[in-house]
């Protein structure tokens, strides 16, 4: 029988704020988030890196929770579809799903959001070949993918110029 | 500033206060319009049905805000975990759960012998328990749970929970099931066999139709078995207070279903249990039914008297199943040298895996639907289910009505291609007509399906590309229909299937309670589109309470396609009645009679002189003071449709919905690989309330049909589910998904709210036989089984060209045909 080790400290920066809380150390990113900070926006689908569902931002970059420990997430920026807003303006990826139907259910929709804001916050916009290679390890399964590759490219044009005019 | 520099807000009639932009909308660019015939209580015209837009609850979506099952935490909750076999069939000799008892942080495991409860979704086949009591019938049937203060002690607790089984020989398909030498999954006195359900049907004279055919075409297929898949995990949370009641939280299609059954197997009075459906996070027919896990929860959760929580894993959802049946098809039809169908005789062999499930209603859709596309003069229908040590088959997205079109769509294309008949035209001429009754008594109203195969054989020059591209490309059509909702419930009732209750509020909001289930196909959002067409005002200023039975009244759920026509009806009803008593009042103001008076934009309105209006807040007002509280119910009961004989209440339905679909291939004639360049769908929705969400659904029908139609397997070996994961249980990604195109075709039915058929189910159902007909225009040869993949590509042309016979000929059970017992 395995005895569940100790609860230790981790120091997290989450959406722009540090936190802490004390959970065991083999917890995964996923469990920390939605269990022990209560942020139950990202979601799960399979906890084996298989669906997506999970995706959350490290260091800008698509990382799958459910693969993460938190332990190793400790130094590093962390952001999920909770900070993707800026207060009540919502990230123009999240403006551009709601608008174009691209969340049906929408529990898929918070790890395709976040691969989806570290796409379009690089600078340029993505062909749609390009969106459909990055939104590859994310499944849906309500959509067809149609609208979520519709509000990616409206959500990286509405950058740009918005890039362009600033 | 201080507090008196504020400026002051009038708290009274604020007839102006109305300032809230509309919600933007826009008009779709794919609608096939017909001219609105505006119906008698909606004389102004529309002015929400029909625009795009986003759902209501869009921006909750993407924010993280909403919570499914899953999210919800309670203080002091403990977290369940299910034990399930190990064998695909076994007899339990004996459980011994005290190691499991004694680990630090179990605090309690609960076997079948504690709740010896048969159930089952369909009366007819009460067939389950929460937990085995003796006999285990598939890899991952439940035998004990286990609730601890955390998820990892409770899984350490399934390790130490001890099972002595006693295996039985296993039946692992239709074939075995059908023999005698094996032992029954459920005990049948009446049976040698695993045969679970057997239908005979026959309309019209067959024999006489057959013998009038100039051509008889027999063909056998194969409709591999798939699964929901729904990204949300199944989820339950259930809370039994200190006044006694049980709440249950669960990610369900069918709130009301597990009221009722939940009350039986806990033995609780319906009025102490309060379901609750949170959105679901996808179902397709993967959560019509009470689960093992919810009712295991409720009962731990009161013997416990902690909050409870089961979340099934990914493997465990393979395990709960209900998904789509493996179905062997034998496919005769006869034909005049024209073309026209004078009989048709099918049977169906359905692998139900190891219980009753909504079983017996698939294997009548397996035949029902098949009269309903085409005109038929003559059917004979033969359906046999059986059990076999799976997880349980039930209901997918098509319900049954799947299969079947894959076989009669394809065959369908092999008549017209021995006729010399252009497939389309063809298909148009044999149409069935608007407002006719079918050979097993279907009641057909509405039927677009000819504009539909125009539009997406016009959109795709299909006739100018069939049979004409190159060897390796090919072009495909299939056509179908769906139900709008099961003419009659699971559970014989008088009642209505579907109630709403709307209220409005003296701010001019409008709320209404539904007992619906969203599950992302936009209940929500066509409810609030009804309610805000009938009264004229925004959908954002509509709030929708659903699924909850101690709020709202019943609605049978969100399956069969029902919701739009049944519950939109009842929401319609509730609002008209709204609508009614608010009209009288302004109209006394006006000075003109009630029908006089208009609704739209946020104001009521004299039709004869617009001029004379006030604002929706001021309207509702007046009609509070002059009735009283504006809260109105509403309720739809479909129109008695079934016909006089046995299995006579599957099938009707108050509308079918149409769809054509075309689909463009390419396929790699060395390797076999099919590249699926475009589909394109025309789907008939009576009347588009919204086309975002429209054409959603049709594309994601197309997606999921896709997966069936190239990937998706269910293959088992030595008992067990041999890919119950994401990964190697292949869906459809980004890369494999192809363009979609939705052509919406409106036919304006006249019993649908504001002219309203579905759209959830019916795409899916051209899109596999339509796949199947353009790889057969690529490579010119048929194949007969699903999934169509590369091995099969490759064999199915050197059986063609007569190199090498690898390709495994598709059969059907050696009996010809079920004999009734």
């Amino acid at each position: 029988m395995t005895v569940a080790p100790e609860k230790i400290l981790l120091r997290l920066h989450v959406n722009g704020s540090a936190v802490q809380c004390a959970a065991h150390p083999n917890k995964t990113l996923l469990e920390v988030l939605r269990e022990d900070l209560n942020l139950t926006g990202t979601k799960h689908g399979c906890e084996m890196g298989h669906c997506g569902a999970c995706t959350v931002l490290v260091d800008d970059e698509p990382v799958l929770s459910c693969l993460a420990l938190a332990i190793e997430a400790q130094e590093h920026e962390i952001r999920t579809v909770e900070g993707l807003a800026d207060g009540p303006k919502l990230h123009p990826v999240q403006q551009a799903f709601a608008e174009c139907g691209a969340a049906q259910c929408g529990y898929c929709t918070p790890g395709f959001l976040m691969t989806a804001a570290a796409l379009v916050e690089r600078p340029g916009v993505p062909t749609n070949a390009v969106i459909r290679d990055a939104i590859s390890g994310n499944l849906c399964r309500c959509t067809g993918y149609e609208k979520i590759i519709e509000a990616i490219a409206l959500a990286a044009r509405r950058m740009e110029e918005a890039a362009t005019h600033a | 500033m201080r507090e008196q520099e504020l400026p002051s807000v009038s708290t009274a009639t604020n007839p102006d206060g109305d300032a809230r932009p509309l919600t933007s909308a826009v008009e779709a660019s794919s609608v096939l319009r017909r001219a609105p015939q505006y119906p008698p209580d909606k004389p102004e015209g529309f002015s929400v049905v029909g625009k795009a837009g986003p759902k209501l609850d869009s921006f909750t979506r993407v924010t993280g805000q909403d919570r499914f099952a899953d999210d919800i935490f309670l203080p002091n909750m403990l977290f369940g975990k299910m034990l399930r076999s190990t064998q695909a069939h076994a007899r339990i000799l004996r459980i011994d759960t005290s190691k499991a008892l004694a680990l630090p942080g179990v605090v309690a495991i609960v076997t079948g012998a504690d709740i010896p409860v048969r159930y089952g979704i369909l009366p007819s086949s009460p067939d389950e328990m929460v937990m085995a009591l003796d006999t285990v019938r598939y890899v991952g049937d439940p035998i004990a749970c286990v609730v601890a203060d955390d998820e990892l002690t409770a899984e350490e607790a399934l390790a130490l929970v001890q099972v002595e089984y006693e295996p039985l020989p296993a039946v692992m398909s239709i074939d075995e099931a059908l023999r005698t030498d094996l032992p029954q999954l459920h005990p049948n006195p009446r049976r040698t066999n695993n045969i679970h359900k057997e239908v005979h049907l026959e309309f019209g004279d067959v024999e006489a139709g057959f013998a009038s055919a100039d051509r008889i075409f027999e063909d056998e297929y194969f409709f591999e078995g798939t699964t929901h898949a729904p990204i949300e995990q199944h989820a339950v949370m259930a809370q039994y207070g200190a006044d006694q009641k049980l709440t249950l939280w669960a990610a369900t299609q069918t709130p009301h279903y597990l009221h009722r059954i939940a009350a039986a197997v806990l033995g609780m009075p319906a009025s102490q249990i309060r379901v609750i459906a949170p959105p679901v996070g996808g179902g397709f027919g993967g959560k019509t039914e009470p689960f093992a896990h919810e009712l295991a929860a409720a009962f731990l959760a009161r013997k416990t008297g902690r909050p409870v929580k089961i979340t099934l894993t990914r493997q465990e959802v393979f395990y709960a199943h209900r998904g789509r049946h493996p179905v062997r098809f034998k496919l005769k039809t006869g034909v005049k040298a024209d073309g026209t169908i004078t009989a048709i005789h099918l049977q169906s062999w359905l692998d139900g895996g190891a219980y009753g499930s909504y079983g017996v209603a698939t294997t009548y859709y397996t035949g029902a639907l098949t009269t309903v596309t085409y005109k038929v003069p003559a059917y004979k229908f033969d359906g046999c289910r059986v059990f076999t040590n799976k997880p349980p088959c039930g209901p997918k997205r098509g319900h049954g009505t799947t299969q079947p079109r894959f076989a009669l769509e394809n065959q369908l294309d092999k008549i017209a291609d021995a006729l010399g008949l252009d497939a389309a035209e063809y298909r148009k001429r044999i149409a069935v007509d608007p407002n006719s009754t079918t050979v097993n008594g279907l009641r057909v109203t509405s039927c677009g399906l000819r504009e539909c195969i125009d539009a997406a054989t016009e959109r795709t020059r299909y006739k100018e590309k069939r049979g004409k591209l190159a060897r390796g490309r090919g072009i495909g059509l299939a056509a179908s229909s769906y139900l709008c909702g099961a003419g009659l419930p699971i559970y014989w009732n008088a009642m209505p299937q579907s109630g709403a209750i709307v209220k409005v509020d003296r701010g001019g909001g409008v709320t209404v309670l539904s007992g619906t289930s969203e599950c992302g196909q936009g209940s929500t959002s066509m409810l609030a589109a009804i309610i805000a067409e009938t009264l004229g005002v925004d959908p954002s200023d509509v709030s929708v309470c659903y699924g909850d039975t101690d709020l709202t009244p019943v609605d049978l759920g969100s399956y069969s396609s029902r919701v739009t026509f049944m519950a939109g009806n009842a929401a319609r009803d509730a609002a008209s009645k709204a609508r009614h008593l608010i009209a009288q009042s302004a109209a006394e103001r006006f000075g003109v009679g009630p029908d006089r008076v208009g609704f739209a934009g946020r104001r009521v309105f004299d039709l004869g002189n617009r001029e004379r209006s006030m604002t929706f807040i001021e309207a509702a007002q007046l009609a509070e003071a002059r009735w009283g509280t504006i809260a109105c119910v509403g309720s739809y009961t479909p129109p008695k449709l079934a016909a006089e004989y046995k299995g006579s209440g599957v099938g009707p339905s108050p509308a079918y919905s149409y769809s054509a679909a075309v689909a463009e291939v390419a396929v790699d004639l060395e390797t076999g690989e099919i590249t699926v360049e475009k589909i394109t769908l025309a789907h008939d929705v009576g009347r588009c309330i919204n086309a975002t969400n429209v054409e959603g659904q049709i594309e994601g029908g197309v997606y999921m049909g896709l997966g069936e139609a190239l990937m998706e397997e269910w293959p088992f070996r030595a008992g067990e589910h041999k890919i119950p994961n994401l990964l190697d249980y292949k869906t459809p990604t980004s890369l494999d998904t192809p363009p979609i195109e939705a052509i919406i075709v409106e036919t304006d039915d006249k019993e649908g709210p504001f002219g309203a058929k579905e759209a959830g189910q019916g795409p899916l159902n051209p899109v596999i036989p339509a796949i199947a007909n353009a790889v057969a225009d690529a490579i010119r040869a048929r194949i007969h089984s699903t999934p169509i993949t590369p091995e099969k590509v490759l064999k199915a042309m050197d059986a063609a060209s007569g190199t090498t016979l690898r390709l495994k000929k598709v059969t059907t059970p050696s009996k010809p045909s079920p004999v009734p017992v």
